[in-house]
């Protein structure tokens, strides 16, 4: 690590192996932890809110030693965090870095914004398509064909 | 074939649209067809609709089929706090085909989910009520001879009214233009026009009745309902902003039918009922030989 101490956002963070998440919202961050799943897991995660970034004002970062992401769990991401990028680091080096896809469906993150529907009222896992609008998603309830905006993810 | 079942009109294509009309018209001259003897089909009433569930109930009747159920949720499991998943699949066990309505949204969907036999949504809250789309289809080739190319005028609640949506996207099938009248509150939501436009099919909106009377082939009339509204004001300013009289009528095209879902309140005056224009009576009565239309093509017997 000693060549690495004249940067020392990195000496903080540095990873040798595990998955950068770079470009989230500041207030999306504890949402995506949630997303993937990593609340109560044993790595070790270092979580940045509020770091200063040219192309967004205010982000966040998640860095998680030891864990690599199918595409498809990061890509559920995309809901909250659109613009995330996502570094995978082996032996200290990023070798591989990703965008998100839009997934088309979306099961059990979202709660549906419908007050009549059997998802609020059953235990249901909910399941909704994206609809990209351009700026914004929108998601379509597969039990009441209700649509939802994003507010209701978590 | 796997089960197949019918919870909202787009799970139907435009072929077994077609098929099920054509079948409700074979009914429609032959009502004994006891075909369905020995089956047991169940009618799930959690909410009460007494109208959809005599019709249903005699199309389950005149098919042979035994039925068994309940006409709404106090009594039962339910309201002891059994789940909608518990319920649906004890009864899956018991019967060939499950018809139920529900209070809530989504809920025939998710009952077709965990059911083993094919389920029939007779409306879900204010989302789905496909086989009322199913009889006003029918209604409409009956009176026309045709579904293309026809101009149907929708008037009333556009907003909240689930069978003007169902009815719009059934017909864009068949190439038609739309009329949509409504007051400004209660306008067709932007969703459903902009599948129009997707498609390429034509509609004009007003607010008067008088605009488009005289250039419609089906006026397609509907009930403002209260228990929609949230906001109870919203609601006094629109109740009775259109009412349809015997003396509105004299320059309609000769094959000018009006359809209403029923029950109607004051949106249709009783003179209307004498003029050859009226079809909203048969219309319920279509509603028989529609559903025994779907159920037996559901149980793959037409
Ligand atoms: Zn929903």
């Amino acid at each position: 690590m000693a060549n690495n101490t004249t940067n020392k956002e990195l000496v903080v963070s540095a990873l040798e192996n595990g998955t950068v998440l770079d470009h989230i919202p500041a207030d999306k961050v504890y949402k995506a932890l949630d997303i993937l799943n990593l609340k109560g897991v044993e790595n070790q995660i270092t979580i940045g809110i509020n770091l200063s970034s040219r192309a967004q004002g205010k982000k966040g970062i998640i860095k998680i030693a030891d864990k690599f992401f199918e595409d498809e769990e990061l890509n559920k991401l995309a809901l909250i965090a659109p613009k995330a990028t996502v570094n995978v680091i082996r032996n200290f080096e990023v070798v591989e870095k990703k965008t998100l896809t839009m997934p088309e469906e979306i099961v059990g993150i979202a709660k549906c914004m419908n007050p009549k529907c059997i998802t609020n009222h059953q235990p249901i896992k909910t399941r909704f398509t994206t609809i990209d609008n351009g700026n914004e998603i929108s998601l379509l309830c597969h039990y009441c064909e209700k649509i939802s905006d994003t507010r209701g993810i978590l | 074939m796997g089960k197949k079942s019918l919870i909202s009109i787009g799970d139907f294509s435009k072929e077994e649209i077609l098929h099920v009309l054509e079948t409700a018209r074979e009914f429609e001259q032959n009502k004994e067809q006891k075909f369905l003897e020995g089956k047991v089909i169940a009618s799930l009433f959690f909410e009460p609709s007494t109208r959809t569930r005599l019709s249903f109930e005699t199309a389950i009747n005149r098919l042979g089929a035994k039925v068994i159920g309940f006409s709404d949720a106090s009594n039962t499991s339910q309201s002891k706090g059994e789940t909608l998943k518990d319920t649906i699949k004890m009864v899956s066990n018991y019967v060939d085909m499950i018809v139920m309505r529900h209070p809530l949204e989504g809920s025939s969907r998710y009952a077709s989910e965990v059911a083993s036999v094919p389920v029939v949504n007779a409306g879900d809250g204010a989302n789905q009520h496909p086989s009322q789309t199913l009889l006003d289809l029918y209604s409409i080739m009956q009176t026309q001879g045709r579904l293309d190319s026809l101009t149907i005028n929708m008037v009333g609640d556009l907003k909240y009214g689930r069978t003007t949506h169902s009815l719009l996207q059934a017909m864009s099938h068949f190439n038609p233009k739309f009329i949509f009248t409504s007051p400004e509150e209660l306008k067709m939501p932007k969703e459903y026009k902009t599948f129009l436009d997707s498609k390429g099919i034509a509609y004009e909106e007003t607010t008067s009745l008088e605009d488009h009377l005289n250039d419609c082939d089906i006026l397609y009339m509907t009930r403002v309902q209260q228990e929609r509204f949230t906001d109870p004001m919203e609601y006094e300013r629109v109740k009775d902003v259109y009412r349809l009289s015997a003396s509105m009528l004299t320059d309609v095209k000769e094959n000018m039918k009006i359809l209403h879902p029923l029950p109607r309140i004051t949106e249709i005056d009783q003179d209307v009922d004498d003029t050859p224009y009226a079809y909203y009576f048969k219309q319920a009565e279509n509603g028989l030989y529609v559903r025994m239309a779907i159920i037996s093509y559901l149980l793959g017997y037409r």
